[in-house]
Formats: structure tokens, sequence, C-alpha cells
């Protein structure tokens, strides 16, 4: 059993990570006991036993239960397709949107979401056969009515959350704003002061380029300790997510 | 519009086939190394120069030679004029679509060029009439009537021995000018590709894949063989692999099976 | 292969007609992730050879019924510019760069774990911007590094050569006038770390043993390429880490 890389390292696909029994986590592949990385990305040693595997770019794969932000990009006759920055489009119909019977003949679709609205949803299947479907009933979805739009590569998403939310929560106390975290690598920062969103988008585009190298909880403190904020402009608590409205 | 139902083997008959490889059989009981049956007519066209249907197993391929005289190429003013095109024309297989040529049909003409002009089958620089002015020109053009696998055996066939068995009026030059006389000469002739492709399926080569064989096989392989047995073309397709020691292994195939091969080839004085 | 030989391909010392000897590869440079709207992008310099690739997928594909239900379908679209060769070429295909254009697609396609993308299209993009001999296999080694910029999992690189014949010496890596006035050209790509051969295609006249030997010294040449390759994939990373660090 040998481990050929050390931790924190980059490789590349058809590196060869390990011979051996290993516990792994990411994209790699054995071939006769031998454990290669499929994609570009960062390994990390676990105890000497366990490899685990980070990519560094890819796309987002659509889950059930993954929490996505879309853009509606067409309006149909009971549903509309969404954007959920994916190779896959997303489908949402009428039924996940409404609580009350509908009349689709009478209904114009457009009314309620049209085409650019931006929409908190979840994934409620998705099977590679068929598009992934989406609603936006439960609580905390809906419609996005307010906040800037940031996009990363959605492997990186993690990372912006951090361990048991070290990081989202750095950013949501230092800048006094609220994310919603699309798994598919779509963050809505909402906040009162479109400064402290803007200094959001940054740290995000920070978090995203410097993923890889370790001490990074500590330079995004660092570099938003520059921020002068406003004492004051205090932001409804957790469990209100501004930004987001429910469609009715 | 194609039929994409005949790209889709059962998984029963792709079971069948792989089990018989497993013990060296193939599903029409031919060995590993064995050609399937090769019919070859020259001669049927009479408008052409040259001509030949090749039947290797269930494919039927038809190649005409037409010749005539044409300016050379800038590059090229003391060299003759080669060109192959080939066709897979909708009539062979619900899998062929109409249009204009596709990858498919490109491959086909540039390697069976490519084979041919590499083993220089025929003496280019030998049919110069005028240098620079005017030159034989040999059109050489591969319809596939029936697709039954391995077009590029079959259609190399059918080429070469259409070349082989082509006769044209010979020229001469009278007064600084070309005359046709009517005397019926064969194509200045060097020496004769045999083309053998080699299917990869798991870990078995096997020479002259079937229509099912080719919907099952991993990768193809195509060696151009000479009358000196060297290799005077190659072309992998197919998007699968080979290693080193696979390769080997095809190149000793395909010169061992290139000589039963090119004992199937009409001698050039046949019609 | 044209008839008369203009230059003397060899000198008696053995030297080629770019100072090189039989078993030495062009200078070569490859730059990654120089475009904004690719998934994945490299840039090769091989000699005079200059081409870049760009990578869109996984992707939706248009038109949608090319889609296969259980894996991703890959396209290939391999040009070359009307500027990029000595007497201008037209800038439609010819059949030559159709032909290419499936080869490169086939020498790919085995590296791609296609089966993680169903319904989906990953389309490669070459264009040759400068040519000089080899710009297939410059052009795989290129969409290899391309493809794996683009974070799609790979069982390995793809690194490509051409082997050919001068004065009946074997050499790796024909320039333009070796491949045009030579006495053959042997093309061959592989995946380096699995040994698996994924283009090889032959023009002109090769023993059973130049094959062979013609074979081993392009096995050689690729392992080289491969580290040049790797090390342009983890530069960029690598770069990131060097100036954040150095800013502590």
């Amino acid at each position: 059993m040998t481990i050929y890389v050390k931790s924190k390292q980059v490789v590349i696909p058809g590196e060869p990570l390990a011979y051996g029994r290993y516990e792994y986590q990411g994209p790699i592949y054995i071939v006769r006991q031998r454990i290669y990385s499929k994609v570009i990305g960062i390994v990390e040693i676990e105890d000497k036993k366990k490899l685990i595997l980070i990519p560094l770019k890819g796309k987002y794969m659509p889950r059930e239960g993954d929490i996505v932000i879309g853009k509606i990009v067409d309006v149909g006759l009971t549903g509309w397709t969404v954007d959920i920055n994916s190779p896959y489009k997303a489908v949402l119909p009428v039924s996940e949107v409404l609580s009350r019977p509908t009349d689709a003949v009478k209904l114009d679709l457009s009314k309620l979401l049209d085409i650019g609205d931006l929409i908190v949803a979840k994934i409620l299947a998705f099977d590679y056969t068929r598009d992934p479907l989406l609603t936006i009933k439960e609580s905390k979805l809906g419609k996005i009515t307010k906040g800037t739009l940031v996009e990363i590569t959605p492997v990186k998403i993690p990372r912006v959350i951090g361990k048991k939310g070290s990081m989202i929560n750095l950013l949501k106390n230092m800048l006094h704003v609220e994310l919603v975290i699309g798994k598919n690598g779509r963050i809505l920062v909402v906040g009162d002061d479109p400064l402290m969103e803007a200094w959001a988008v940054m740290a995000i585009k920070k978090i995203e380029r410097e993923a890889h190298i370790p001490g990074l909880t500590n330079r995004i403190k660092k570099f938003l300790s520059k921020v002068k904020t406003d004492k004051k402009a205090g932001l409804s608590s957790q469990g209100n997510i501004s930004g987001v409205k429910r469609v009715k | 519009m194609n039929d994409k139902s005949e790209l889709i083997i059962s998984k029963i008959k792709k079971e069948t086939i792989l089990s018989l490889l497993r013990k060296n059989e193939r599903i029409d009981n031919r060995a590993l190394d064995e050609y399937r049956k090769i019919q070859i007519t020259t001669g049927l066209i009479g408008k052409a120069n040259g001509s030949a249907i090749v039947k290797l197993g269930d494919t039927t391929v038809i190649t005409g030679v037409k010749i005539q005289i044409d300016k050379p190429f800038p590059d090229t003013p003391d060299r003759g004029i080669q060109i192959v095109n080939a066709e897979l024309i909708p009539l062979a297989s619900p899998i062929f679509e109409p249009g204009p040529p596709g990858e498919d049909d490109v491959e086909l003409s540039r390697v069976v060029d490519r084979g041919l002009r590499s083993a220089e089958i025929i003496k280019l620089d030998e049919l110069v009439l005028i240098p620079g002015e005017k030159v034989w020109a040999i059109f050489i053009d591969i319809y596939a009537l029936d697709y039954g696998g391995n077009i590029i055996d079959a259609a190399a066939l059918a080429s070469v021995s259409a070349i082989l068995t082509t006769k044209y009026n010979k020229a001469v030059i009278e007064n600084g000018d070309v005359r046709i006389t009517d005397e019926q000469v064969p194509l200045p002739l060097g020496s004769i590709p045999v083309f053998v492709t080699i299917a990869k399926i798991g870990d078995k080569l096997i020479v002259d894949p079937s229509y099912e064989e080719e919907l099952v096989m991993d990768a193809r392989i195509t060696f151009v063989i000479d009358d000196n047995n060297n290799i005077t073309g190659i072309q992998k397709g197919h998007p699968g692999t080979f290693t080193y020691g696979e390769l080997i292994e095809a190149k000793n195939l395909a010169i061992r099976v290139s000589k039963e091969l090119r004992e199937k080839l009409p001698s050039v004085h046949n019609e | 292969m044209s008839g008369e030989k203009p230059v003397k391909l060899l000198d008696e010392k053995g030297i080629r007609t770019d100072g090189r000897k039989p078993n030495e590869l062009r200078p070569l440079k490859i730059q990654v992730g120089l475009l904004k709207n690719a998934d994945g992008s490299a840039y090769i310099e091989l000699g005079r050879n200059k081409i870049i690739v760009a990578v869109y997928g996984p992707r939706e594909a248009h038109p949608r019924h090319v889609v296969i239900p259980d894996r991703a379908i890959v396209r290939c679209r391999y040009h070359m510019a009307p500027f990029s060769v000595d007497e201008r070429k037209s800038p439609g295909f010819s059949r030559r760069e159709i032909e290419l254009s499936k080869v490169i697609r086939e020498a790919l396609e085995p590296a791609i774990f296609i089966e993680e993308f169903p319904r989906t299209a990953i389309d490669i993009f070459i264009e040759v911007l400068e040519a000089d001999g080899g710009t297939r296999t410059a052009s795989i080694t290129a969409a290899s590094v391309a493809l794996a910029d683009a974070g799609i999992p790979l069982k390995d690189l793809v690194a490509a050569t051409a082997i050919g014949k001068i004065n009946g010496q074997l050499v790796i890596d024909l320039n333009g006038l070796e491949d045009q006035y030579g006495e053959g050209d042997m093309p061959i790509a592989m995946m380096p770390s699995l040994g698996q051969i994924t283009l090889l295609q032959a023009d002109g006249r090769f023993s059973g043993e130049e094959f062979e030997e013609g074979l081993k010294m392009a096995i050689n040449a690729i392992k080289k390429i491969y580290r040049i390759q790797k090390e342009a994939l983890k530069k960029r990373y690598l770069e990131i880490s060097k100036e954040v660090l150095e800013s502590e």
C-alpha cells in the first residue's frame, strides 16, 4: 500500500494517487488496485488512510434535494423551462409553483414567472433519462426579488459554506448580508447596503480563486477586515431570507 | 432519413459474439484470421476504362476507373493525377443518409487513396504527355452497393482489381501535340497494395469484421501491405485503443493474411 | 509525398533542416485556460505550429435529436485558418479537415468518461493559426489539456507526436518540409499512464521492423510531451498559490 501524492497537492487526470486499499471520496477511478484521479483537483490525505479528491473545476450535475438558483428561459403552457447552469435544462411545472388548483387555459404563466426571472428552487427528481424537475413550493423557495447574483464554478461551493458553515457565517457576520447558496454555483447576496453586497461578491470570487491554498478562512477574514460596516444596518435574523418571495 | 435502430445490436447477440470469441470462435464459424468469401468480377462496365465489383461476405462494392487528359496540378507538373472518391450511398444500407459526403465517405476515400499512392500502384510519373500542360488523370470512384461490414477492404480490393484490369488508349506526341491512338494499353503499374482490416473485440484481434462484429468492436486498424511486405498505410479507426503489444500482433497478422488476400486479385491481363 | 526533394533533409552529420537530431522534438509550449467563454481551453506552440483549442461541455446538444440516451456525444471540429499555410487556403472545410476532425475525435474520445453525461454533447473546436507539419498530433496534445481544463473527467491525458522517415532514417516530430518530402509519416497518440494508443496512421513506406522501432521512439517522445502537458495544467494553480503565499 503506497500513497504517491502529498496532501494538498494539485493532481491531474490520469495521475496515480495511491496503490492498495484506501478509503476514498471524489472523482477517482481504480484499475488493478491503483487509484487514479479523473480530474484536475486537490487531493487531501486524512489519517494516512483516506484520500479525498476535490475537483478544481466541473459542471453542476443535478441531484435530488439540491437547492439551486435558476433562471427562467422559456414560458410554456403548463410550466417553465429553467436554466440551472448545468448540461441539463430543468422543468418547473405550474403545479410546483401554486398551491391552488389551476385552470391551464385561463392562466398566463408569464404573469407569475417571466423569462429572465430568477428563482430559488429545489430539485424534486432527476434520473438522467429526463430533464430535472423543480419545485418552488416549499419554504425559503420562490422568486428572487432583490440582491446580487454571483456565479462561481459549482465545485467550489463547499468552500463558500466552509466547515460547519464557518465561511458563510464569516461573510454574513462581517458584511451584514444574507446569502442563499445554490449548489449549482449560483449565490444570491442580499444586503441593505449595495456596497456590502459588492464586497461579498469580491470575497466570494476570492474564495473561488484561492480555494486550493491553505489558510483561506484567515485570508478572507483579513480581506474583509478592511470593510467599514455601518453598525446600524442590521438585517433581520436568520430564517427570513429577504430577497426571496413566494409566488402566488 | 436514416434508421438508427439498425445501429443498435441486441444484448443477446452481443453476448453471443463475446462468448464465442472467448473460445476463439466467431458467429459465422470463421477463424479469427479468416476472410469471408470473396468474389471479384472485372470489366462489367463497358464505358469505364476499368471496373470491378467485389463481394466480400455481405458487403458489395463497385469501383469504376475513368481516364482522361487533364492539366497537371501546379506543384507537380511532371506527374499524372490520381483522384479517389468513395461514397456510402443510401442504396447500400438503411444507416447511410442521403446528402453530401460525410466523414465516413471522406475517410474511406482518403485511406484508399493513400494506400494506393504510397505503394505507387499507378506510376504517376509515367503518365505525363506534355510536362506542365497535359497528363493522364485517373479517376477512381468507389460506390458501396450493399453494406455488410469492412467496407475498407472491399473498396480496396475493388479499386486495385479495377486498376489492374484497366485499359486505355495509348497517346503519342506528334508535332508537339497529343494524338490518341487505337492501341489499348494497361496502366503503368508499381507495387500492388493489399488492405487488411483488423477489429479488436475485448482482447481478441479478428480479421475482416462483419457488420455485427463492427457494432461490438472496440477499435479497428487497417494495414496496407505492398508486395515486398512493407507497410504503406495504416489507419486506426473507432474510438477505442490498442496497446503497443496489440499493434505489433496486428501488424504481424496483417502481413501474414495479406499473402492469401493477394492471391485473390485478378492478374493484369484478366478480363 | 511530393516528387522531387528540393532540399537536403538530413546533412552528413545527420542533422535535420532545423538543426535537430533525429530523436529531438521541436520546442513545445502549452498555455492553459486562456479563453474566457470556453469551459476549457489551451494554446500550443510546437516549432512553428500555433494552434488554439476550445472545449465546451458537457452541454445541451443542438439539434437535440443527436444525443444518445446513455452517454455524451463527442464532436470535434479541426479547421485551418486561411492564413495558416504558405498558399492561402480557402475558408471552407476541405476533405482533409473532415478526416482529421474524425480521427482526432477518435483519439480523444477513449479518454473521456462519456457515460457520466447521458444526453449531452462535448464539443472540441480546434483552429490551426499557423501550420508547419504535425498539426493533428499537436491538436490532440492541446485538446486533451483543454478537456482537463474544462473539468471533464478523463481516464488520462492524451499526448501525440509523429514518426517520419527521411533518407531511410527514422526521425521524431516531422516539420513541414520533412512531412512533404520525406519517405514516411506515422502520427501516433497515446494515453501515457495507461499505455493505450488512441491514434495511429501511416503514409509512405515502413518495413515491419521500422514500424516497431518507430512506435518505440514515439512512445518515448510521448512521455516527454506528457510531462509538459502536466506542468502546463498545474502551472496556473501553482502560480496563484505562489502569489497568495508571497503576499502574506
